[in-house]
């Protein structure tokens, strides 16, 4: 079975399993991943059993699923953003769930972000699970007051007397053609806020798993979706697969190099990938998953294998996730790295209209295979 | 889309339409009549076509006149004040009481300031002294907090601003926890890490206090929200000042309120000033309770310097809440004695004159006499409470100041449900770093 962009057999697991289990004193580790040889063997065995749990959908409707899942489990759990009620959510996250589950949990409000954010810390510090939905994460700019002062900080400033399980969701990245504005990666402007977890999920797989994880964590989590994933296809893991929100993927074992990304820049990764592939290259894909905090288990793991690492990301290059992770890497894996991380952004620019400018302020695959052949020199070497 | 209509509908009140909507019909009756008469109307009779505009908001008037409303040329009588005690404590004939006070209450709610007063002003002196960093007082707003604090249960839950330090006391927040709060010292609910004053206690139902004006508002509504759907029978309760009704979270607040029919009292205290901008600078409007009616919710005036008008308001408020299901807004008209905080010295922009006017008005001197006026209070007893109140503050703050500090490894606990590997590093590299050099950290906080 291929490993094709979307799926990731080598996190496949049969046991159902909220966050990760035990080993380490951390978040939440992960059980250790399997080898492809192992994975494709297990795949085959459990081929037969799989087909019939094979369901194949959108991202949407994953998310969907997982919410869906989550609020029939535990009545604690409500959505409130703009339009998610009676409308479906605009990207059909909530679709048809109010008829299930009623107007109050499935709470449609006015429009003012810093409002429904404030409302949903004070719902989660008085018992219940909130996910607030914003209609763009660009709009979350309105509620960082609530999202940075509040959210953040309240579990530490009350002694741990007062916690805040929000899960805070929406589309972000770059669209098509959606102008600056609705644009914007807040992943950059959250990142350095204490108290707030960050993951992005990127598959249909991992949309729905991460989600039902985000919702049973007690930790506030920003939860980034990207805006041109939602029609994304693949399987979801069968039952009430739940996957850590701590621990990044390894999308493709390699040798060469490691490639660090996330959200919608795994595909454009892998799109590379393919070219590099051809061309005798043996790139390792890991998506980051956890943006805050950094895996750096996972991270580090990679980088003393290949010893060379690019970060591609559609940040900005001012201040963006790759810039903190560049900077971790360098100073914890210095002596592990044959040659300073490239980091790929997004140009310094508001986000124009024009297709064909917007194309040209984030980063495509060309733009990949072009820093491999930087790093791993001409021709594919494979290191030693 | 027509669950839609139908929900908003549901929750307009009759009658209640801003003046704006008048102008919104008044325009588009041009409009209505440019329509070809050829079907015949399918609305209901009270509402025909030529009489109403029908818009998915609702249903207005058409009127040929131009009536403006608010506004300089067009101003709006201020909505009254309700008061049962006047300025010399005694009774005004003739109030509307529907809750009478119990002795019992009255007099834990006298106690309660006689220690909120004593607190106050011990409490600033140590801040003078050095002995604290920072410190509020609530001088003048005594009834507002404790007479508000004494119609709610403890069931309810309490968002506070920072002024509201009498509604924590009446709750049961002792004077050492509180004194514990603003050392910082091992024992505080909040392990040494807020400002002082911004007490919070999950026990007594009390959000931990938030720096950032009016963020506790949404807060609320989404405490009462987190009540309607779990039908506990409960109320959430929201305080602010006149000067933190500007900000935009007041607003998203009580129109989330209003639509979601959640059950919060909003309690805003209009004590003139915000730290030097007085009221006359911080808003146009009738004060905070003229926007009240504005998003759909029962508003009252009070006078916040009368506590059992305080109390009444409150009890009634919560009444109203519960049985409708839906947001009650109070203003309570006092002033703020005292300076913002210690970092201020409000003589440079008040009148001594105005001060000394509104001194003579103290809420507690007010009580007080009422209640000697009942029967239930006398000199002898006030002398007495005094005292106690005095030496329990003086012993309070000695505690506190005594007991040591939360130790250095605590300071990264509770930034998340459990310690992530980065704050362990962090942690680690911290407490390396002071064991190689002792004189990095302070005498008095302890490693650990």
């Amino acid at each position: 079975m291929a490993a094709t962009v979307g799926s990731s057999i080598a996190v496949q697991r049969a046991q159902p399993a909220v966050g990760c289990s035990a080993g380490r004193a951390a978040i939440a580790p992960a059980a250790p991943l399997r080898r492809p040889a192992a994975a494709v063997r297990a795949a085959q065995r459990s081929l037969v059993v799989s087909a019939a749990q094979k369901r194949e959908m959108m991202m949407w409707e994953a998310l969907r699923e997982g919410l869906d899942e989550e609020m029939e489990r535990d009545p604690t759990v409500c959505l409130m953003g703009e339009d998610v009620g009676h409308y479906g959510g605009s990207y059909k996250v909530s679709n048809g769930l109010y008829k299930k589950y009623g107007e109050m949990r499935l709470l449609d409000t006015p429009i003012c972000e810093n409002g429904f954010m404030g409302m949903g810390v004070g719902a989660a510090m008085t018992g219940l699970r909130p996910i607030v939905e914003g209609m763009n994460m660009g709009f979350l700019l309105l509620a960082f007051n609530q999202i940075s002062n509040n959210c953040g900080m309240l579990h530490y400033t009350s002694g741990g007397q007062f916690k805040v399980p929000m899960v805070i969701r929406g589309p972000g990245g770059v669209g098509r053609q959606l102008g600056a504005e609705h644009s914007q990666r807040l992943e950059s402007y959250f990142q350095s806020i204490p108290g707030v977890q960050l993951v992005a999920c990127s598959t249909v797989a991992n949309a729905k798993a991460l989600l039902k994880s985000a919702i049973r964590s007690d930790n506030p989590i920003i939860f980034f979706e990207h805006v041109l994933l939602y029609n994304v296809k693949g399987e979801v893991h069968p039952g009430d697969y739940c996957q850590c929100l701590e621990r990044a993927e390894v999308v493709r074992e390699g040798t060469d190099v490691s490639i660090f990304c996330y959200s919608r820049m795994r595909y454009v990764v892998m799109q590379a990938v393919a070219e590099l592939e051809k061309q005798g290259y043996n790139p390792e894909v890991v998506d980051l998953i956890s943006l805050k905090p950094f895996d750096m288990e996972t991270i580090s793991k990679s980088i003393k294998k290949t010893r060379k690492a690019i970060i591609v990301e559609e940040c900005m290059k001012t201040g963006g996730i790759g810039a903190s992770l560049s900077a971790v890497i360098h100073e914890s894996l210095f002596n592990e790295l044959d040659h300073e991380v490239l980091r790929l952004s997004s140009q310094d620019v508001p986000t124009s209209y024009a297709y064909e400018l917007e194309a040209a302020t984030i980063v495509q695959p060309e733009k990949v295979v072009q820093a491999v052949h930087k790093v791993c020199g001409a021709r594919g070497l494979v290191s030693a | 889309m027509l669950a839609r209509c139908a929900a908003a509908l549901r929750g307009r009140t009759a009658g209640s339409l801003p003046a704006a909507a008048r102008g919104l019909a008044a325009s588009a009756g041009a409009a209505g009549g440019e329509q070809p008469p050829a079907a015949a109307p399918t609305s209901q009779p009270s509402s025909s076509q030529e009489d109403r505009m029908d818009f998915p908001g609702g249903s207005v008037p058409f009127t040929a006149g131009m009536d403006w409303h608010g506004g300089a040329f067009a101003p709006r009588a201020p909505l009254p004040c309700y008061r049962t005690i006047d300025a010399a404590g005694r009774e005004v004939p003739d109030a509307a009481i529907p809750h009478p006070l119990p002795r019992e209450t009255a007099v834990r709610m006298y106690e309660t300031m006689v220690r909120l007063q004593t607190v106050d002003v011990l409490f600033y002196e140590a801040q003078r002294q050095g002995r604290f960093s920072f410190y509020m007082t609530s001088s003048g707003e005594e009834a507002t907090a404790i007479g508000s604090a004494a119609a709610l249960h403890p069931d309810d839950v309490v968002f506070s601003q920072y002024r509201e330090q009498g509604v924590i006391m009446y709750r049961g927040f002792s004077i050492q926890n509180m004194a514990h709060q603003c050392f910082g010292n091992m024992h505080e609910q909040g392990k040494g890490r807020q400002m002082p004053i911004h007490y919070g206690s999950r026990e007594l139902n009390f959000h931990t206090i938030s720096s950032p004006l009016a963020t506790q508002l949404p807060h609320a509504v989404g405490a009462a929200y987190a009540m309607k759907l779990e039908q506990r029978g409960t109320v959430a309760a929201a305080y602010f000042g006149e000067g933190a009704a500007s900000e935009g979270d007041f607003h998203a607040a009580l129109n989330f309120a209003a639509t979601l029919g959640a059950p919060v009292i909003f309690v805003c205290r209009n004590n003139g000033w915000a730290i030097s901008t007085p009221a006359s600078d911080q808003y146009r409007g009738d004060g905070i309770a003229g926007r009240g009616p504005a998003y759909g919710i029962a508003t009252l005036r009070v006078d916040g310097g009368d506590t059992r008008a305080v109390y009444n308001a409150t009890a009634e408020a919560r009444r109203i809440a519960l049985e409708q299901q839906a947001p009650v807004l109070l203003e309570a008209m006092s002033y703020r004695s005292g300076h913002h905080s210690t970092s201020d010295d409000s003589s440079r922009y008040r009148a001594a004159e105005e001060m000394r006017a509104w001194r003579a008005r103290d809420p507690v001197s007010r009580f007080q006499r009422w209640l000697v006026d009942q029967g239930w209070w006398d000199d002898a007893a006030d002398t007495a409470a005094r005292q106690a109140a005095r030496r329990e503050v003086i012993q309070a703050l000695e505690a506190a100041q005594r007991a040591p500090k939360p130790p250095l490894s605590t300071m990264f606990e509770d930034v998340y449900a459990r310690m992530p590997p980065h704050l362990e590093a962090q942690r680690a590299e911290v407490l390396a770093h002071v064991a190689a050099h002792p004189d990095a950290c302070p005498a008095d906080i302890p490693v650990k």
